[in-house]
């Protein structure tokens, strides 16, 4: 008993910010059954301190080399730190954003908080997951919370339709992994990604089995980023589901996302990198191709922000697919970058939504810049930084990812990516079109609150900071993958 | 201590630095925004001077060189400095910002503070482009340069305007996306992205070619050259007379810069070998542009139309160096080079003028059609006579700087091949015949209309304007030996480099090289 002590407590030392989440979502679940209803405000400000504190837990425990808990099933690694570190700040924007949104619409209740905590939990087991059941776990604690979510305006058609869109096609998604993985396993005899890894350095991939698994693997990794052709849930989701919700949908679980996919792929099947490298080829050029064109054609901005997302997964695509260690980070700070700037395109979505109409249509952005100036130029800038144009930092995320992909001699990728970046130029100019250059069709001055505008106005300024600094973050990046 | 401080940086990061402070300060107080403004443009010019005095006219080295490192995991620094070629377009960028500025005073009324201030935060990313020698940096400015130009065009343009400004949006990212593809590869092959590195690095032939044309996207698109000038006729019409002065007075030349920094040295052999192309297309840019010219009815387009012939010179100047080298001088190709370069020095104030003087018609009639007008110079007699100036001067009269760059381009064209210089100074014909005629339909004959009758004669600010630009094109036409003799040594380092070949070994037997023909 007594020699099992120390390493149950240095385990819940790793799992720390972990353990914050946790205890924060059980909190405010158990402290929302007695709060009066005119006192709900509480919800709020113990979300936000437990998230506070869990990014502090993060810088806490975070930095040096690994470290494993519960028999090398979690591990706490440079990758996690940084993963966490930024799934836990979208979180925070999200939740600022979201609030004047959601009591508006009488969503600002308990359950709220709790499933969104709970999702942003299992994002993190996600992240910090050293094997594959573990992985699953965390899998399936984030995408049961955002089927919940989705469907959370109860009174919304659109919101119940994306919901059952999302779950019947998530849980085939899921389905396919865990046929991965079960051969996997079969393969290899263990659910460690080192086992796994170990089993592709003996049997290679001569083993049908160990191939099969990684294709079914792989399938499931598309399916949870939306790559094409398995992106048809993503559309229809960010239409139909809560805007709030959205900007939640497409930032911190697209991080989550990157996770599996760089811990399944580089720590467990690194060794059938020119199997699974082919196979990221072909999803990224159909994923930038289909992205970038479908979106000049949508007029719905949350569709269109849909399709854009389809595309930007072909650059990570694109940088995970070089199979170098310039390449991993290259891909990791573009999952963090886009992260941000799609936090901050839905950010402003939400505020112009605040005591009007939800913006669905991309004429609703019309004339924004007489409405609310800030504001606008915000919104210009994260659609620059989309388009990839500098000094903001979605040039240096594309820069990099090219830069990858060029060293490993796949040139005609590089011009396939920019080519479809042209296109995708397009859609994002016109939506800066549509702020500056067109007269507003109802007059009305947008009214915000002060902490959406800070959030915002830091959501900005991080992607023009991060554009002309990119040195720091990137060190980090490439510290997650050590050669 | 001259040239220790970083005064580069200065001259990139105050206009930008001082244009987010014209934002800021609001338009409550527009005359105060615009003194600011004002003040800031002023600065900059003054605190560009010292890189003129300062600098070393006897070497082709870079000058005032500052370097420290950006991006550490790509090699990518913050590295600038000018030679010879950039130092006369840094200025030309500062003195002509100036005038943008005092331009805009009245003229704009709608968020003057953010007019100003896009100016300003232009002006600094376009010295920007000219002083980056580090290719990502380079890249950062090229491409930063569109969202300012962007929203001048979009917000304070035309009726046509947002079609205008989306089309120069996407023409120019279009080029310039395949030339930052040529730049990582290029990064691949020397191990860092300095662009003097560049210049040094061996290429295959077949890699030459590949990156040539993908220079020439974005150069092309930026000069603009034939077949790909459609967006520039547009961009000029809808924008704002400030827009279309800092179109045509710079950002057409960083085009030209281009191919000086980058088509040349980094890629001679394959220029070489496709000198045919873009001798051809200077050409048809010369003549065929210059024919469009003479049937406009606006007077902005013609003067864009005039801008593309104008610039075709330039690039004629750049390119017929190779032919010239045929015939084993290097003489003519240094004068070809030069010729191009006071060219576009000259452009810069000519056609900036030229846009000024439609500016100030246009804000008294609110009217661009030739046919609007006639026998203006009888209301107003100081602008009559500036416009008949200028025009002489766009059509090469000697003793304005017009003259200097298309007489020296075609002095070196006759080197190359009399046909070449045959065809190139048609344009002296062309160019006389569409803004002569131009003259004589706006300025001179019988008053058109009593709207006509009416006009108020220059104000001081726009009487200072054009006084100061005027003043310019006659120094440079006059005496145009200083403007050279601080390009001269650079240009003939350039000369000399673009003779050798950077084939590597085994392709040299095949592909015989232009080098060695110095007698």
């Amino acid at each position: 008993m007594t020699t099992h002590m120390p390493s149950i407590a240095s385990s819940l030392v790793a799992i720390l910010p972990e353990l914050v989440i946790l205890v924060t979502a059980c909190t405010v679940l158990v402290a929302d059954l007695y709060t009066r209803e005119d006192q709900k405000e509480s919800n709020h400000s113990l979300t936000l301190a437990g998230l506070v504190a869990a990014l502090f837990a993060v810088g806490l425990v975070g930095g040096g080399s690994a470290s494993f808990a519960f028999t090398e099933s979690f591990v706490r690694d440079p990758m996690s730190d940084l993963l966490k570190g930024a799934i836990l700040v979208v979180t925070v924007l999200t939740f600022v954003y979201a609030k004047d949104y959601m009591r508006e619409r009488d969503m600002w209740v308990g359950e709220y908080h709790v499933l969104l905590l709970f999702a942003v939990l299992g994002a993190m087991i996600m992240v910090s997951a050293n094997g594959f059941l573990t992985l699953y776990l965390g899998l399936e604690l984030l995408s049961l919370c955002l089927y919940a979510l989705v469907a959370f305006d109860r009174d919304s058609k659109q919101g119940a339709e994306a919901a059952m869109k999302y779950f019947v096609l998530g849980a085939l998604g899921s389905g396919m992994l865990l046929y991965g993985i079960s051969m996997l396993y079969g393969a290899a005899g263990g659910f460690a990604f080192a086992d796994v890894a170990a089993a592709v350095a003996s049997q290679g991939n001569g083993d049908q089995i160990l191939v099969f698994g990684l294709v079914f693997a792989l399938i499931g990794i598309a399916f949870k980023f939306g790559a094409v052709p398995f992106h048809m849930w993503l559309p229809d989701v960010y239409q139909g589901a809560p805007t709030s919700i959205v900007l939640f949908l497409s930032s911190a679980p697209k991080i989550a996302a990157f996770a599996m996919a760089a811990r399944i792929l580089i720590e467990g099947l690194n060794g059938l990198q020119t199997d699974w490298g082919d196979i990221l080829v072909i999803l990224a050029v159909l994923s930038l191709a289909l992205g970038n064109v479908v979106a000049i054609a949508q007029q719905n901005i949350k569709r269109m922000l849909a399709y854009s997302t389809i595309s930007h997964v072909g650059f990570i695509f694109l940088g995970l697919l070089a199979g170098t260690q310039q390449g991993y980070a290259s891909a990791m700070f573009y999952s963090v970058v886009y992260a941000l700037m799609s936090a901050g395109a839905f950010g402003v979505l939400l505020m112009m939504s605040y005591r009007a109409q939800d913006v669905q249509n991309i004429d609703d952005l019309k004339g924004l810049s007489d409405r609310d100036p800030w504001l606008a130029a915000m919104m210009a800038l994260i659609m620059f930084s989309m388009a990839g144009v500098p000094p903001m930092v979605g040039f240096i995320a594309k820069l990099m990812v090219l830069e990858a992909v060029v060293a490993q001699g796949m040139v005609w990728l590089a011009i396939v990516a920019v080519v479809f970046s042209i296109i995708g130029a397009f859609y994002y100019l016109r939506v800066v079109k549509m702020i500056y250059f067109d007269k507003p069709v109802a007059d009305l001055p947008v009214t915000t609150n002060a902490s959406a505008r800070v959030a915002i106005t830091v959501n900005g300024a991080l992607i023009l900071l991060l554009g002309m600094y990119p040195a720091a973050l990137f060190s980090l990046c490439q510290k997650a993958f050590p050669i | 201590m001259l040239l220790e401080f970083p005064w580069l940086s200065l001259v990139i990061w105050l206009p930008i630095v001082g244009g987010i402070a014209v934002i800021a300060s609001g338009d409550q107080d527009a005359d105060l925004t615009k003194r600011i403004a004002l003040w800031v443009a002023l600065l900059t010019f003054a605190v560009s001077v010292p890189l003129w005095l300062g600098f070393d006219a006897s070497t082709a080295e870079m000058q005032f060189v500052e370097r420290s490192s950006w991006i550490p995991a790509f090699g990518i620094d913050y590295y600038l400095g000018i030679d010879g070629i950039s130092m006369p377009l840094i200025l030309l960028t500062t003195f002509i910002t100036i005038f943008v500025i005092i331009a805009g005073w009245d003229v704009i009324q709608y968020r003057p503070s953010h007019y100003m201030a896009a100016f300003l935060i232009m002006e600094g990313i376009m010295v920007g482009v000219f002083s980056a020698l580090d290719a990502i940096l380079f890249y950062f400015f090229w491409e930063a340069m569109l969202i300012p130009m962007f929203i001048i065009i979009g917000v304070w343009g035309g009726p046509n305007r947002v079609y205008a400004t989306i089309k120069f949006f996407l023409y120019t990212f279009f080029g310039s996306v395949f030339m930052l593809v040529a730049l990582i590869y290029l990064y691949f092959k020397t191990g860092s992205f300095d662009i003097l590195g560049f210049h040094a690095a061996p290429l295959g032939m077949m890699a030459q070619v590949l990156i040539f044309i993908a220079f020439l996207l974005a150069f092309a698109v930026k000069v603009p050259m034939f077949p790909v000038h459609t967006w520039l006729p547009d961009a000029h019409v809808e924008a704002p007379t400030g827009g279309s002065v800092i179109l045509a007075a710079i950002m057409l030349k960083i085009g030209g810069y281009g191919f000086l920094r980058f088509s040349l040295p980094i890629t001679p052999d394959a220029s070489a070998q496709l000198d045919w192309l873009i001798i051809a297309m200077s050409l048809i840019a010369v003549i065929y542009i210059g024919l469009i010219a003479l049937v406009q009815q606006d007077m902005k387009k013609l003067i864009a139309y005039s801008s593309i012939a104008h610039m075709g010179f330039v690039t004629l100047g750049f390119f017929i160096v190779f032919a010239i080298f045929q015939r084993a001088e290097t003489a003519g190709a240094v004068m070809g080079i030069e010729g191009g370069m006071v060219q576009m020095i000259s452009h810069g104030f000519i056609s900036g003028a030229l846009f000024l003087c439609v500016g100030v018609l246009y804000d008294r009639m609110h009217t661009r059609e030739i046919s609007a007008y006639g026998g203006v110079i009888n209301s107003m007699p100081w602008f009559g006579a500036f416009m008949v100036f200028f025009a002489m001067a766009n059509a090469g009269l000697p003793g304005t700087s017009g003259f200097v760059g298309e007489f020296m381009v075609i002095l070196a064209s006759f080197r190359a091949d009399f046909w070449f210089a045959f065809l190139a100074a048609t344009t002296l014909v062309l160019a006389a015949a569409f803004t002569l005629w131009l003259v004589k339909r706006v300025v001179f004959g019988e008053v058109k209309n009593d709207q006509v009758a009416q006009l108020k004669d220059l104000n001081r600010r726009e009487a200072l304007n054009l006084g100061v630009l005027a003043a310019a094109t006659l120094a440079i036409g006059i005496w145009p030996k200083p403007l050279v003799d601080v390009m001269e040594p650079t240009i003939e380092n350039l000369v000399q480099q673009i003779q050798v070949s950077k084939l590597p070994e085994p392709d040299a037997a095949t592909v015989p090289p232009v080098v060695g023909l110095q007698p």
